[in-house]
């Protein structure tokens, strides 16, 4: 249980407010508009691109005129073969080939640099965004969905503008390139290409989208087998030892094969679309013979032109066929792109002031004047509290599981803003506070601090903040852990403080675990420690540690415990009992347990059980 | 591909490069040998109709169009006659085309689907200290992508081989037009092919570079969204945005190499036919000048060039895709020829009731990554029929290894297990499940109904318990009430998707599923550990009506210890000591000091659950 615990089930699924849309509403301009905006990078030089994606469509037609050029004024000329015009024709063709060929490259490196480059941007401006959203917004999605929206989302743009965009740019060029070339040859034959190409464009798009409801299906299937073999390596043991090894294998079976047969429906399609792609074109070209040679009886067109025609048709069918699956990459893009700024549309409720106060250092007073909070379209979750919290008091937050408690701390540690009320650090409102000032003089301390994989060490000199350019960490680090009483523990621990921990800190206990969080907050220097207290179970000797590491670390500061033991109260300064949103008793433990309210009905079940 | 049936023989692929390239694709059309026959027939036939609309194409142009545009005597009959042959090889050359990719899908899924099945039965097979040692994603990802990467290469494979067919068709129609201009239209197959080999040497080592970079940028936003509750209360989103930035710049910086590979690439390729078709045409004209081939015979061979562009590079799919597939087949034949390590009896167990368990000398040693270490060491205990016994013991004692052995899930490296007399290892596995239940530390739930995550059997299997046998295990494991009160009973949907219990009802329910079983051992490792002490108490006692099995329970409550006939106290693989509470407590100071612990954690459990109003189990 982290810090979220209170969150009653009814917050969770309604917190419309908070969410991050799933995709951006934008239209397809629209996002392609506002990407570009996002990514500047995206459209620079962009002018330049355009005009040697021209040039390079030259080179495409550059075949079929030097067959027309070579026929008409070589093999066909007048007076027998001109075998030398057509060698000097060839080799101009081949240098225009080359040149085209170099023109081509660059546009496709220039595409490559500018679209990596504004996709960057934007991967680093969307992960920026997410640590800039409230808690609630963090929570709303889980971290894997989070974490595709700044990896396989922009992959699918990239994918797009790499592949798709150059195709899309080259294509176009080379169909309009192409087309004018057609005209200028017979304006006959080019209307009866473009008769039969026109209806195919409009018929591909219709059959492609069921190529993409089959695709979808075939990964959907996929989902469906990762479902079941995960069950199986997951539930290894409860399988083994109930030997229900047939019953899954039948269920995994299943799952394959719907899979197989979704892949071959998906083929199917595919080929059909290609194929059908395929005869129009091969058909065309027979219109073309067909057409041509009457058009030639009647003296309309000559042989090399009619054969140049035959060769400018295979630049039209590889467009078409291309169109559609660059349509399908430009929709998955569009798509992805709606994921990516979904996150930055998302508002930051929890703002920065743009021109806060700093908060002076010194002993931190906490004031709550009638703070309310309720979850987005949820239930009221605290209502209308009043609270002082005195400067280098040890404060212990108790109350049942639902009770508020959770969200009261959050409220103070400016996760969360309260839905009315303010809150009040040595008399200015948070949300007047600059986020920096705010963060050094409140740290929150969770139940289990993460750890990065990385060494003991880095994980703790995490905490540390302004520190001069060049500084060296380490001292700080070795002065933490010596004030708070734990270089026994780094000491008998294999590798100190250079060992790894792990990922997500594996190697540590859940106690060893805290112990870092604790050490990291020393570095912290905060003036205020808001601590969600662990329930874990720990071992003696680690619980002994923290225990001693945390008095050390309260030392002369001002600290907000979520109590998760009535022991912790018990040792507090000021208990503060919340119960149902509202804050019922405040008090010493001793008076509270005097006074007969809720908590002295909590001790009295507490003495109950260890009896 | 071989099944798994027959273990004997490798799935590992051995030998050079090129032999295990071979050997992939060789064992991949052997497993489909029919649809593989068709398919590349097939494929043959579209190659060689695909020469023939060229051979047409220059026949029409020798005796249709250069006849009608120079004015020889030609009618409108002929140019449809010559049409109407070039038409119909169009239409036989697209069903063709179709009925190669159709083919080639097939085998695509049906190859995958194979890899996929031997893997997740192997999964099954694989005895459960061989699943610990690795993580799910990993063994997902062999189902998945390496399926994926050990099949693609069969996609393009039926394509060049067709290919390969037109290739000599066409060569064989040239050669005998004429060689010279043969030799002009072939000339640009070994560039293609040069180029092809060029790009991939250098392609391979930028994507594996640019593929490692993006699995960073991913690892780095997945542990920075993980760790974003401490990155906002330490306000260090800055740092975070720096860290996240040169993961990201590295993998931009990765993407543009890749990118400029295939942005000199790309356009050579396209180059090389058009090239070809000029030399061709210089080269026809020549021949032509000379007096040796026709205007068709130039025009045909021009046109096959443009026509082969695509299917040429066919085969660079094919060797594009043989080094992934190499490394996908690898890592799927590591799965496949792990070793058999728990090899099934087939003996069945003798007599009805309780079960006396006996351990006799029993060691076990599993290789660290410091070498050998031992978990058990000459271990010998007797569990009289009917008894309930608590095992005991520091973490890391051996408690799990030793209760895992009852329920051979897996073997001891030296010594027996009995149970009622016969060795473990000679019974068969249905024979086992059926008289002993064991319930782990963690449960799993399956997305699946009540009913078939307690019987963990389809409705029509024969044995499946009754609707009243599975209510009588939920009462048993006091779990029934919480099943009333789902919204479809017995048919409500557990799991991710379906209706969430808690720790405290996940592990009564499966208590549940080894009671429905009736089972004549119960072993129960830490499984009651989410329960409340009064629950637990009331399942425990709750057993021994009606002969109840024997039960061996890994427990660290003194209420759950309180409740067992005597104890076993294990500590660093050995048994230490067996006896009442009472017996040990008096002479075992390593089981007194462990009973203070478990006091204390008792008492440290009852002040949170104080402080968090809980009455029933967590």
């Amino acid at each position: 249980m982290s810090v979220h615990e209170d969150r009653s089930p009814r917050a969770a699924v309604t917190d419309a407010a908070g969410r991050i849309a799933t995709a951006s509403s934008l239209g397809v301009l629209g996002t392609l508009r506002a990407g570009v905006r996002v990514s500047p990078e995206l459209v620079t030089g962009i002018r330049l691109t355009l005009l040697l994606a021209v040039l390079a469509a030259i080179g495409r037609v550059v075949v079929p005129v030097a067959v027309q050029q070579s026929i008409d004024t070589g093999l066909l000329a007048e007076g027998g073969v001109d075998a030398g015009r057509v060698g000097v024709l060839v080799a101009a063709a081949a240098l225009v080939l080359v040149l085209a060929g170099t023109c081509s490259a660059l546009v496709n490196v220039r595409l490559v640099r500018r679209t990596e480059a504004g996709l960057a941007t934007l991967r680093v401006k969307a992960f920026r965004h997410v640590h800039d959203l409230s808690v609630l917004s963090q929570d709303s999605e889980r971290r894997g969905a989070l974490v595709s929206r700044v990896t396989s989302d922009v992959d699918t743009i990239s994918m797009f503008v790499q592949w798709g965009g150059i195709m899309l740019l080259v294509s176009t060029m080379q169909l309009t390139v192409a087309t004018v070339l057609m005209a200028a040859y017979s304006w006959q034959l080019t209307l009866l290409v473009w008769a039969c190409f026109v209806p195919l464009a409009l018929v591909l798009p219709r059959l492609q989208r069921g190529v993409n409801r089959a695709f979808a299906e075939v990964r959907a299937a996929m989902g469906g087998v990762l479902g079941t073999v995960s069950e199986a390596v997951l539930g290894a043991e409860t399988i083994r030892a109930h030997a229900a090894q047939a019953r899954t294998r039948r269920r995994v079976d299943a799952a394959v094969a719907g899979h197989r047969d979704a892949q071959v429906r998906a083929q199917v399609r595919v080929a059909s679309v290609f194929s059908g792609g395929m005869l129009v074109s091969n058909l065309v070209l027979v219109a073309v013979v067909v057409a041509g040679s009457f058009l030639g009886m009647a003296g309309e067109v000559s042989l090399g032109r009619l054969l140049a025609f035959l060769f400018l048709v295979q630049l039209f069918t590889g467009p078409v066929q291309l169109a559609t699956e660059v349509l399908n990459e430009l929709q998955n893009a569009v798509a992805g792109w709606r994921r990516v700024l979904a996150v930055l549309e998302t508002p930051v409720t929890v703002a920065d002031p743009p021109d806060g106060e700093v908060s002076p250092r010194g002993p931190a007073t906490v004031e709550l004047r009638g703070v309310s909070y309720a979850y987005p379209d949820g239930p009221t979750v605290l209502d209308a509290v009043d609270l002082t919290l005195p400067p280098r008091t040890r404060v212990a937050v108790v109350g049942r599981t639902g009770s508020g408690k959770t969200t009261l701390a959050k409220l103070v540690a400016r996760l969360m803003d309260p839905s009315t009320g303010q809150i009040l650090l040595d008399g200015t409102d948070l949300r007047r506070l600059r986020s920096a000032s705010l963060r050094a003089r409140v740290v929150l301390v969770p139940q289990e601090g993460f750890l990065f994989d990385g060494t003991l060490a880095e994980n703790i000199a995490y905490g540390a903040r302004d520190l001069a350019p060049g500084q060296d960490v380490r001292p700080l680090v070795e002065d933490a852990i010596v004030s708070l009483g734990l270089a026994d523990w780094v000491a008998d621990r294999p590798g100190g403080l250079d060992a790894p921990v792990g990922q997500r800190g594996e190697a540590l206990s859940a106690g060893e675990r805290q112990l870092v969080a604790l050490a990291r907050a020393y570095l912290a220097k905060a003036d205020l420690l808001v601590l969600d207290e662990a329930t874990s179970a720990v071992d003696p000797a680690t619980e002994v540690r923290v225990a001693r590491a945390f008095e050390q670390l309260a030392a002369g500061r001002s600290t907000v415990t979520i109590a998760h033991r009535l022991s912790t109260a018990e040792a507090a300064d000021l208990v503060v009992v919340v119960d149902a949103g509202k804050v019922v008793e405040v008090g010493h433990h001793s008076e509270l347990v005097a006074s007969g309210g809720v908590y002295a009905r909590m001790h009295e079940a507490w003495i109950a059980q260890t009896r | 591909m071989t099944s798994t049936t027959n273990p004997r023989r490798p799935v590992a692929l051995t030998g050079s490069r090129l032999r295990r390239s071979l050997a992939l694709m060789g064992r991949g059309l052997r497993a489909q040998p029919w649809l593989y026959t068709w398919t590349i027939a097939v494929s043959g036939l579209a190659g060689v109709l695909t020469v023939e609309i060229s051979t047409r194409l220059g026949r029409a142009t020798d005796e249709v169009v250069v006849p009608a545009l120079t004015g020889a005597p030609t009618t409108s009959a002929t140019v449809w006659l010559g049409v109407a042959g070039l038409a119909l090889v169009a239409i036989l050359n697209a069903v063709a085309v179709a009925g190669r990719r159709i083919g080639a899908g097939m085998g695509y899924a049906r190859l995958g689907a194979e890899h996929r099945r031997n893997l997740a039965h192997r999964y099954l097979e694989l005895p459960v200290a061989w699943h610990r040692g690795r993580p799910t994603g990993r063994l997902l990802a062999h189902v998945s992508s390496d399926a994926e990467a050990a099949t693609g290469v069969f996609n393009p494979l039926p394509f060049a081989l067709g290919v390969a067919l037109m290739l000599v068709v066409a060569a064989v129609r040239l050669v005998t037009v004429d060689p010279w201009l043969a030799a002009a239209a072939f000339a640009v197959l070994p560039a293609v092919m040069v180029v092809n080999a060029v790009f991939q040497r250098r392609m391979s080592p930028a994507v594996t570079e640019a593929q490692r970079l993006r699995g960073d940028v991913s690892d780095v936003a997945h542990e920075s969204f993980s760790a974003a509750l401490l990155v906002k209360s330490l306000g260090t989103e800055a740092r975070e945005e720096a860290r996240f930035a040169r993961v990201a710049d590295a993998s931009r910086a990765a993407n543009v190499q890749v990118g400029r590979v295939r942005a000199v690439f790309d356009p050579v390729i396209e180059l090389l036919p058009s090239l070809g078709t000029l030399l061709v045409l210089g080269v026809g004209v020549w021949r032509a000048s000379v007096g040796d081939v026709g205007a068709g015979d130039v025009v045909a061979a021009a046109y096959l060039l443009t026509l082969l562009a695509i299917p040429v590079r066919a085969f660079g799919w094919v060797l594009g895709e043989l080094p992934r597939g190499l490394v996908g087949h690898e890592r799927i034949a590591g799965v496949l020829d792990a070793p058999e390590e728990i090899v099934p009896g087939s003996g069945a167990l003798a007599g009805s009731g309780p079960l006396g368990v006996r351990v006799e000398g029993v060691g076990l040693e599993v290789v660290g990554p410091d070498g050998p270490l031992t978990l058990l060491d000459d271990v010998t205990l007797d569990v009289a029929p009917g008894a309930t016994v608590a095992v005991v013991g520091a973490t890391g004692a051996g408690k799990s290894t030793l209760v895992a052995l009852l329920a051979r899930l897996s073997d001891p490296s030296r010594g027996t297990v009995r149970l009622g007399g016969t060795d473990v290892r000679s019974l068969a596995p249905e024979a086992l499940a059926g008289a002993v239940a064991y319930v782990s530390q963690s449960t799993f739930v399956f997305e699946d109904s009540v009913r078939a995550n307690v019987t963990l059997m389809d409705d029509d299997e024969p044995g499946a318990p009754s609707d009243e046998e599975i209510w009588d295990a939920l009462e048993r494991a006091h779990v029934a009430d919480t099943v009333r009160a789902l919204p479809d009973g017995l048919d409500a949907r557990l799991g991710e998707r379906g209706s969430n219990l808690s720790g405290g009802q996940r592990q009564r329910l499966a208590i549940a599923r080894a009671l429905v079983r009736r089972p004549r051992l119960l072993v129960l490792d830490d499984a009651t550990s989410a329960l409340d002490p009064r629950v637990e108490r009331d399942i425990l006692l709750g057993l021994g009506e009606r002969g109840g099995p024997t039960v061996v329970i890994v427990a660290y409550r003194a209420a759950s210890i309180a409740l067992a006939s005597s104890v076993v106290h294990v500590d660093a693989g050995r048994v230490v000591d067996v006896g009442t509470h009472a017996e040990l407590l008096a002479r075992d100071d390593g089981y007194a000091r462990l009973a203070t612990a478990y006091a204390r954690e008792t008492s440290r459990r009852a002040d949170e659950a104080a402080a968090a109003g809980v009455e029933e189990d967590r």
